[in-house]
């Protein structure tokens, strides 16, 4: 057991008793932020998987938490009430256009990723906006939400803040056993040298697309969830500013450890929530603490805390 | 559809298409010169906007608070880059990525805490408002021809300098090896200032052309930005002359799109349907034709030749 497995179960203890200690300290209201930041750390945990294992930088992965948010939403609305059911269809759809736009955007790499990525998240956001059907641009309040076989344990004030926590749980555990595989390495080999690894006999841009597919299927379950958490779904889930934002997560907490989306998550949730007490123009802190925190600690947060204190 | 209505289509298409390529000449030089992605070079034409808009009205003249705004946007640049970006070259895409998008969030901020949160708006100067009659029924505003003209002369300026004089020949060849042009004994981190600087300035002036036309406000850098990556993505990262021809192409589809796809729409599908998809396929047209070049020209139209 390594140092950084002890402190992703530290993490996942303590968010276990937050809700009731929360409750107990009398702010419960509380827990809605740290849902926020789970939710915000499922999203960011896919992205890792993509920029630090496979060297792609996606600036449009937002797109996919917002098609799986509207997969499901659609689906709410003819009818289909089973979560178990919805998570099917959410990571069906979003497999499929994962599956469709990866293919095309490994055509090209490095910054043209970045761009191709940002190109196709911008076709996702105006096809959202277009749904007139679905609310358009003012997006979809929904009225009824997701039930697990009828039971409302899976909705908000009841189960739904362990669901999310699980899922977080399972993501993180997930993306740590498909990094430490064949697979993993296969991908770290063809980021650091494709041309060594194809002539090795892999097939470089599959092994990219498969988990390309896997990233975008992680963010549409944290779309589900942000649908049923915040009853609502709009195309903003999908705008460019907020593929930003993930980057901004996964890059603060740290590219090459295991827990670095989620305390890059945590930090960026409660860094907001903090600064906005202070001052209500808590940009104008935010914005050079980023700038900061980028040219003073390189390995991000979790380089920061791994790091031995200097006497 | 008449000829005239095209006509003013087409030209607005130009006009926008000129604003986007003096914000993208500086963004892609920057790009190709010395591989930093800066996001906040939307930011710097936010702040031309405001920077006219603050000297106009301290002075009246709208060509006195020009050259001001110009000279501010040139130190706000060499600024930036001599206590922030300076330190960044040697760094990762995604650190770039990173402080830059910080700098957003702060001047997008500041300009809110500053000037509020509302759109401003400023009039043409005297000389260049009324409109100037093209045929019969179709009469077009001076200050939009005055931008068009302008904007060609830069390109002009631009094209030339980078062709034809030694700091161009230096940018060029920097772009391609910098360190071969250092070994050679020129001082490259004040080429890549100049380079910076001079990138600065333009965006400040389409920020400048900008504001009698559009609404000055908050965050009016960030969409222009990503619009401005399409124009040097598509034209070839570090290539003055794909990132004009590009930014025309931009310009005009998109502007024809918007006003044109319900239209051709409707030829096809009921009215309805044209009218619920005609929109967002317009917005998403830049877009679709960014990703097609990249997948059957992955660098590029006019790519700069020897950039990575």
């Amino acid at each position: 057991m390594d140092r950084a497995f002890t402190t992703g179960l530290a993490i996942f203890a303590l968010l276990l008793i937050a809700p009731m200690a929360l409750e107990l300290m009398g702010a419960g209201y509380l827990s809605g932020l740290l849902i926020k930041a789970m939710l915000l750390a499922i999203a960011a945990i896919s992205l890792n998987l993509l920029i630090a294992h496979g060297g792609m930088v996606s600036l449009g992965h937002a797109a996919f938490v917002a098609v799986g948010a509207y997969a499901a939403a659609i689906a709410l609305e003819s009818g289909i009430e089973n979560i178990l059911v919805l998570l099917a269809i959410t990571l069906a759809v979003t497999a499929a256009v994962a599956l469709v736009t990866g293919a095309l955007a490994l055509r090209t790499s490095g910054v043209y990723f970045l761009m191709i990525t940002l190109a196709f998240g911008q076709m996702i956001f105006f096809t959202l906006s277009s749904l007139a059907a679905y609310g358009g641009d003012d997006g979809l309040t929904l009225w009824s939400l997701a039930t697990l076989w009828g039971s409302d344990v899976v909705q908000n004030g009841s189960g739904l803040y362990f669901v999310i926590l699980a899922t977080m749980i399972a993501a993180w555990w997930g993306v740590h056993r498909i990094s430490e595989a064949r697979f993993g390495r296969v991908l770290r080999a063809a980021r650091d040298n494709p041309q060594r690894t194809a002539i090795m006999g892999y097939n470089v841009k599959r092994y990219q697309l498969v988990a390309y597919v896997i990233a975008a299927m992680i963010a549409g379950v944290s779309g589900l969830l942000t649908m049923q958490h915040a009853e609502f779904v709009s195309p903003a889930l999908a705008a460019w500013q907020r593929s930003g934002d993930l980057i901004v997560v996964v890059v603060l907490g740290g590219l090459s450890s295991r827990n670095g989306a989620i305390l890059g998550a945590f930090f960026i949730v409660l860094a907001e929530e903090i600064l906005s007490q202070f001052l209500h123009e808590w940009r104008l802190l935010y914005g050079p603490l980023l700038v900061v925190m980028v040219l003073y600690a390189k390995g991000g947060l979790s380089d920061l805390l791994s790091r031995p204190a200097k006497a | 559809m008449s000829l005239t209505l095209f006509l003013i289509l087409v030209l607005n298409g130009i006009q926008y298409g000129i604003l986007l390529f003096l914000i993208a000449a500086g963004l892609t030089l920057v790009f190709g010169v010395m591989g930093f992605i800066n996001l906040a070079h939307g930011v710097q034409y936010m702040v031309g906007a405001y920077l006219v808009f603050a000297f106009y009205s301290m002075t009246g003249s709208f060509g006195l608070a020009m050259v001001l705004s110009l000279v501010t946007a040139l130190a706000f640049g060499l600024f930036l880059e001599f206590f922030i970006f300076r330190h960044l070259y040697e760094r990762s895409h995604l650190d770039q990525v990173l402080a830059t998008f910080g700098i957003i969030i702060f001047l997008n901020e500041l300009a809110k805490v500053v000037f509020g949160p509302t759109t401003l708006s400023i009039d043409p100067p005297e000389f260049l408002s009324g409109s100037v009659q093209l045929t019969e029924q179709l009469r077009y505003p001076v200050y939009r021809f005055a931008t068009i003209i302008a904007g060609l002369v830069v390109a002009a300026a631009l094209f030339a300098i980078v062709s034809y004089t030694r700091v161009g020949m230096l940018i060029r060849a920097g772009a391609t090896s910098p360190e071969i042009v250092s070994a050679l004994g020129v001082n490259i981190k004040r080429l890549f200032m100049i380079v910076f600087g001079v990138g600065a300035m333009l965006a400040g002036l389409a920020g400048v052309i900008a504001a009698p036309i559009f609404a000055i406000e908050p965050g009016m850098g960030d969409n222009i930005l990503i619009v401005a990556f399409v124009v040097i993505i598509t034209g070839g990262i570090g290539s003055i002359g794909g990132a004009f021809v590009a930014a025309l192409l931009v310009g005009l589809i998109d502007t024809l799109g918007r006003s044109l796809s319900v239209e051709l729409l409707s030829a096809v599908f009921s009215p309805s349907v044209a009218n619920q998809i005609g929109p967002a396929l317009a917005s998403m047209l830049i877009y679709v034709l960014m990703a097609a070049i990249l997948i059957f020209r992955p660098k590029g139209l006019l790519p700069a030749r020897g950039v990575a």
